[in-house]
């Protein structure tokens, strides 16, 4: 008998159902973006080599450039809300038995509704003539109207995200809190630690691979979040809710512009690949 | 060719594939040759040799995205600075 365990490499045809999938999902687009984004395409069969042109006019395009600013704050906020509530609720879910269940399934409801539903929802919630929240804030006195102030529409797009999205993160760090072997607990009582103790060194340690995962989804997501706004403000009032993926839709459906939309696809690839990236590896080592 | 005649190939876009695919395909008979060990360098993470490689193409990326956006002299000028920090990155990173 053999020392050395043979090498068995059968077990790559496995991936390649996986590999045919990805170049048919991700790699042909892309080559076909790139092909796009160096090209002045006038009609099916009619396309000018243009090089790096559409990437210079995009990139000095000052909509761009807002549309970009105002992506990056709506990102770090959506961010900076919903992993700490989604912790948090996920801190407050019951352990076990019946409440756990239904408080679950309460929690997971907004995640089953269609993204184009729940800007719909919004839409009619929010107005101050049929929508619950716009009375109640106009009978408060509150000036709020999300169609005419910026401020409005933004908060209102904020909240409608927090409230579609926390969930999942709290589901996830639910998830990440059950897994959690009970010995650890024992262990801090017996050394009389306190609950933000048990919290700092014990759960949020263990819910680091997870809340990785939760980061990741809600910065790709948020990145590219689209029909939600679309259907509430349609982008405005004026400019104001106008992200990356309207700016994008503007261009390459509404004026047809297949070579600047292609150019600013792939820049906004970039921007998502660089930030997860770098969140990635700050979640693996924080030092 | 009418097969991919959807996908609007143009000989540079092509030449720009068929370099990342050889690439790729060098950066494989390299590890199977001499396996890499991961190390710290320049870059503020410990990286394999596959790490500094995709590192070093998303900077060249970016090299010449800000070339194309901030500067209006020749985009070889981008291309060569971007192929310089790809460079340095897989040597030094």
């Amino acid at each position: 008998m053999s020392a050395t365990k043979p090498v068995n490499q059968r077990a790559w045809w496995f991936v390649l159902p996986v590999l045919v999938s990805v170049a048919f999902s991700a790699l042909v687009p892309l080559m076909t973006i790139v092909n796009y984004s160096v090209q002045d395409i006038l009609g099916p069969d009619q396309a000018v080599f243009v090089g790096m042109e559409w990437y210079k006019e995009i990139l000095r395009d000052p909509d761009l450039h807002g549309a970009l600013y105002r992506q990056l704050i709506f990102t770090a906020a959506v961010l900076a809300i919903e992993i700490p509530l989604g912790i948090t609720l996920a801190l407050a879910i019951p352990e076990r038995g019946w409440r756990a269940s239904l408080t679950l399934v309460l929690l997971a409801m907004p995640l089953l509704i269609p993204w184009n539903v729940v800007g719909t929802i919004w839409q009619i919630f929010a107005r101050g003539d049929i929508g619950l929240l716009g009375y109640v804030l106009t009978q408060l006195g509150v000036d709020y109207n999300y169609s005419q102030h910026p401020t409005d529409a933004w908060v209102t797009v904020l909240v409608m995200d927090v409230w579609h999205w926390t969930p999942l993160v709290a589901l996830l760090s639910y998830a990440a809190l059950r897994a959690i072997p009970e010995p650890f607990y024992q262990a801090a009582r017996i050394d009389g630690a306190s609950r933000w103790a048990v919290f700092r060194y014990i759960e949020l340690p263990k819910m680091r691979g997870v809340l990785t995962i939760a980061l990741l989804l809600r910065l790709m997501d948020s990145f590219m979040i689209y029909t939600e706004p679309f259907v509430l403000t349609g982008g405005g009032p004026g400019t104001a809710t106008t992200f990356l993926s309207q700016y994008l839709t503007q261009k390459a459906v509404g004026q047809f512009d297949l070579g600047p939309a292609a150019a600013f696809s792939l820049v906004y690839f970039l921007i998502i690949l660089l930030l997860c990236f770098v969140l990635y590896n700050f979640m693996k080592d924080p030092q | 060719m009418s097969l991919l005649s959807w996908m609007a190939w143009t000989p540079p876009v092509a030449i720009f594939f068929v370099c990342i695919g050889l690439l790729l395909m060098a950066m494989t008979v390299w590890e199977l040759r001499s396996p890499t060990v991961a190390r710290k360098g320049l870059l503020p993470l410990v990286t394999t040799r596959g790490d500094r490689l995709f590192i070093g193409l998303l900077a060249a990326a970016y090299v010449n995205l800000a070339w194309t956006g901030l500067t209006d002299l020749a985009q070889w000028w981008g291309a060569g600075l971007s192929a310089v920090a790809l460079v340095a990155i897989m040597r030094y990173g």
